[in-house]
Order: structure tokens, then C-alpha cells, then sequence
């Protein structure tokens, strides 16, 4: 008892989350392509001229957020110039395998491709990393040093913007962790289809509302070459119990996706809610709401053989660091009175802080 | 890339039994052995029905080499693993209940691994 396409009342093969609809294949094509293009023109993402960075994995999201905006792009003539950039964060099994992927895609769409790798921009590969800190907080070194990497790719590629394959699911899942971090500010962020436009490039989301199952769904009717796999260096915890509690809710009810979604925009912070101000790092000059951004304190620490510095709580870590320029400072300048230094330690500045072997080079964002 | 082993025979089919094929995909084959398809024959000589509730309980005792709680949870798939019988949701043919035909197709995606 085949049930058939609510449209079209061919054979369907896809119950869709976010309706119920069951739909053919050739309805759920057009179906999912012009929700996105929809999603496109309803939040302005792009205009014509403009060259477009896809950040690219090689996973299923990217791979097909890639082949959609080379489809959209031709069929609705955006005008876009589009570039594929991906990240090579140096971990030998898991990376150099789905960058194989991503060569193969860039092929396949003939799109340019431009890698960037951890090792040219902050002198450590992932390996070298864990190899120093161990397999605790390695995620927080990753995510900060790819948030960067992707924004100094998309720099050296000329973009004006990037878009990532970030979808419902997986902003759902920000808003819960953010709640449950207290993260206000985050919090408040976290569902903008269009984020960074102050700072660095603009980053977009044309998945925002994009189910992961019809992502999945879609790449495997279209036969769409992806990489799957674990990062070997074992993954988020935190994120991944979010993840199941999200999957747990959706099994149940479907839409509470796009409902988290939705509460996340709908929330409003209260006026006397301090939010951190966005500054630029002093020393590399990335958006920052402090005076060195967390890609070089972590950087500092590694450096310093201190990889612990940007990790755990903010005022232990600052302690840290001001007893570090405190030593640094009576390393170089000698005769400085002790006072001097002790007083100014809290704010560092680029000057004062010796002996980092690599700093990210300075790029103005 | 066709691995040597991307097909694995785990029974020969005998006259009296259901023949079906399963492919794992989207990071679910890591769990079996890296191997994507399985050509199965299920036994049916005490006569009863073969569903996907009953395959799922088979795959966990005959096919799944590590962590089983990542893909079966409270005797279903654990939520995040899609599963397709004759390239259609599953959802469209009643899910567990399904009665499962002689050689029915079936492919389980997992949607829980990155990239």
C-alpha cells in the first residue's frame, strides 16, 4: 500500500518533519530547493556581483549546501561568484580524508577551491595540539582556531561573504546549549541567519531552517558525494548530549526543531542585561569583546608550554596571563619598577607580551 | 572507491528463507565493520513474520560489531538514524511494524556524524 505524493499523486518516499507531507521524489527536489531559495530572498543573503566563500567539509551539509548554491545561483541568476574554502586543521585519518571529498566536489561543480590549514596560520596542526594538551578541551582549541581560519580564508579568497551548512538542527541545538550555559549573549546571536556583519565577513546560514533529515534525504536521492565519519580525536560531549536530547524531542514531536528555533528569535533581553562589547583583538585584530582574542590567548598558551591558559574560568584565566606579562615584563625590561608592572598587568597589550613564536599574522579585518 | 569487501554474504541463501539486502551509510557502516551492504537471508522455518522491529534485534545479535547503543536504542533505531525500505522513509510504511517482502531493500543513514 505504496502512499502517495501529496502533490502530485506519484509514489512518495519522503515524510517530511516540519508538515507531515509525504511527498514523490521530484516534489521533495523542488520542494527543498525553493524553501531555501525562499529563505534567500526573504533575509536578503546576498546581492548580485558579490563572491561567496562556501565553507567546506566534505560532510553531508556543506557538500550539499555547495551543489545548492551553484543550483540556485544558475537557476535564479544571483550573480554570485562562487568559491569553495575549506579548513585542513592538521589531523591525520579525519581531515586529509574528507578534504579528498571536498577535491572531488570541487571537481564535480566545478566551483575553485582554496584550503587553508592550521599549521600555515598558527604554526600547530590538530595533532601537534593534542599531542601537547591531551584530549581534554582539544574541541575548544578546534572551534576557536576554524571560526578564524574560515574568516582569514574567505580574506585571502577576496570574499564578501561566507556561508556555512549550519542547519535547523544544529541551531536548534546552540540555543539549548546556550541556555543551559547561561550564555545570554550567545544566546541572542545564535539564531541570526546573518551574523559578524559589524566585524569580520558576514557569515550566513541558508540552511537555517533546512531539516538535517531532508539534508540527508536529499543528498542520498541525489547520489551527492559526501565524507562521514568521527573526528578521531573523539567528539564534543556537551554538544553531543544536546544533540540526542534534540533527537529524543524530535522523534516525539517533530517540529519542536523549528519551535526552539523560533523561541530562540522570540526572546528579548532585558535592558539592564550587561552584553560584552565587541572590540578587535589587539594583537591580531579579529573581533574580539576582549583585549586579546581567544585564538591568541590559546595560541599564547601553547606557545608558552602553558595550553591550559585560555581554558576554564575567565578570571583565573586572566590571572594567569597577567602573571605571565609580570614575568615577561621583568624579563625584558630589567630596571622597571615592580609596582609599575604589577598595576597595568590586567589590560595586556601587544607590546608587552614576548617570546610567542608564531602570532597570527595581522590581517585587517 | 569500491572497497574488496563492500559486500558481505552472512548466510547463504537456503530454499526456506528471506533473502533481503541492508546497506548502512552516513557513518552507521563504522559500526559494522566499515562494510556498507549485507546480503542476508533470515530464517523463516518456524513460520513467522519477519518486521523491521524483529530485523532490528537480528542486527544488533548477528551484524553490529561495536557500540551497539549508538544505533539501536530501546529496541528501535536510536532517533537520528533514517531508514529507508525500498528507497522510502519508513515512516511512510509503518516504521517497526513493517513486514519486511523477499527482496526488499533496506538502508539505514545515519544523520548523527559530522564533516
Amino acid at each position: 500500500m505504496p502512499v502517495s505524493c501529496r502533490l502530485c499523486g506519484g509514489s512518495a518516499i519522503l515524510k517530511r518533519p516540519k508538515t507531515g507531507d509525504a511527498l514523490c521524489k521530484d516534489c521533495f527536489f523542488s520542494a527543498f530547493e525553493a524553501e531555501i531559495h525562499q529563505t534567500i530572498l526573504d533575509a536578503e543573503l546576498f546581492k548580485k556581483g558579490e563572491r561567496v566563500a562556501v565553507g567546506a567539509s566534505g560532510g553531508k551539509d556543506s557538500t550539499v549546501l555547495a551543489y545548492i548554491m551553484k543550483l540556485l545561483n544558475e537557476r535564479h541568476d544571483y550573480g554570485l561568484d562562487i568559491v569553495l574554502l575549506s579548513v585542513d586543521e592538521g589531523i591525520t585519518g579525519y581531515r586529509d580524508d574528507s578534504l579528498e571529498t571536498v577535491k572531488r566536489n570541487q571537481m564535480q561543480y566545478d566551483l575553485p577551491l582554496k584550503i587553508v590549514s592550521y599549521e600555515e596560520l598558527y604554526g600547530w596542526t590538530m595533532d601537534a595540539i593534542v599531542k601537547q594538551i591531551g584530549l581534554k578541551s582539544n574541541c575548544t582549541f578546534c572551534g576557536v582556531f576554524r571560526r578564524q581560519a574560515l574568516d582569514r580564508g574567505a580574506l585571502l579568497v577576496k570574499a564578501d561573504k561566507i556561508v556555512t551548512g549550519h542547519n535547523a538542527d544544529d541551531i536548534a541545538e546552540t540555543v539549548i546549549m546556550n541556555v543551559l550555559r547561561g550564555d545570554v549573549a550567545r544566546l541572542r546571536r545564535c539564531t541570526a541567519i546573518t551574523t559578524g556583519a559589524d566585524g569580520a565577513l558576514p557569515r550566513c546560514k541558508p540552511f537555517k531552517y533546512t531539516y538535517e533529515k531532508e539534508i540527508v534525504m536529499y543528498a542520498y536521492f541525489k547520489k551527492l558525494d559526501y565524507f562521514s565519519t568521527e573526528c578521531i580525536y573523539s567528539p564534543n560531549a556537551y554538544r553531543g548530549h544536546a544533540r540526542t536530547y534534540l533527537k529524543d524531542l524530535e522523534k516525539i514531536r517533530p517540529s519542536s526543531i523549528i519551535d526552539i528555533i523560533h523561541s530562540g528569535e522570540s526572546l528579548s533581553i532585558k535592558k539592564d542585561v550587561k552584553m560584552p562589547t565587541q572590540g578587535t583583538c589587539t594583537r591580531c585584530g579579529y573581533i574580539s569583546s576582549r583585549p586579546l582574542c581567544k585564538a591568541c590567548v590559546l595560541l599564547e598558551g601553547l606557545n608558552k608550554g602553558l595550553p591550559k591558559l585560555g581554558i576554564g574560568k575567565e578570571h583565573k584565566e586572566r590571572k594567569k596571563l597577567a602573571l605571565l606579562q609580570a614575568q615577561s615584563f621583568n624579563q625584558t625590561i630589567e630596571p622597571a619598577t615592580s609596582a609599575n608592572v604589577t598595576t597595568e598587568s590586567s589590560t595586556p597589550s601587544s607590546s608587552s607580551i614576548a617570546g610567542a613564536n608564531t602570532v597570527p599574522q595581522r590581517i585587517d579585518f | 572507491m569500491a572497497a574488496p569487501m563492500d559486500t558481505l554474504k552472512s548466510h547463504e541463501s537456503g530454499s526456506d528463507g528471506l533473502s533481503i539486502r541492508l546497506e548502512f551509510s552516513g557513518g552507521a557502516e563504522l559500526l559494522f565493520d566499515k562494510i556498507k551492504k549485507h546480503d542476508i537471508t533470515l530464517d523463516t522455518s518456524n513460520g513467522s513474520n519477519w518486521n523491521i522491529r524483529r530485523l532490528i534485534s537480528w542486527i544488533k545479535d548477528n551484524l553490529l560489531k561495536e557500540r551497539p547503543e549508538l544505533f539501536v536504542q530501546n529496541n528501535t533505531v536510536r532517533p537520528g538514524i533514517l531508514v529507508l525500505v525500498n528507497d522510502a522513509d519508513w515512516e511512510l510504511v509503518g516504521e517497526l511494524d513493517y513486514n519486511l517482502q523477499a527482496d526488499d531493500r533496506i538502508v539505514f543513514i545515519s544523520t548523527l556524524h559530522g564533516g
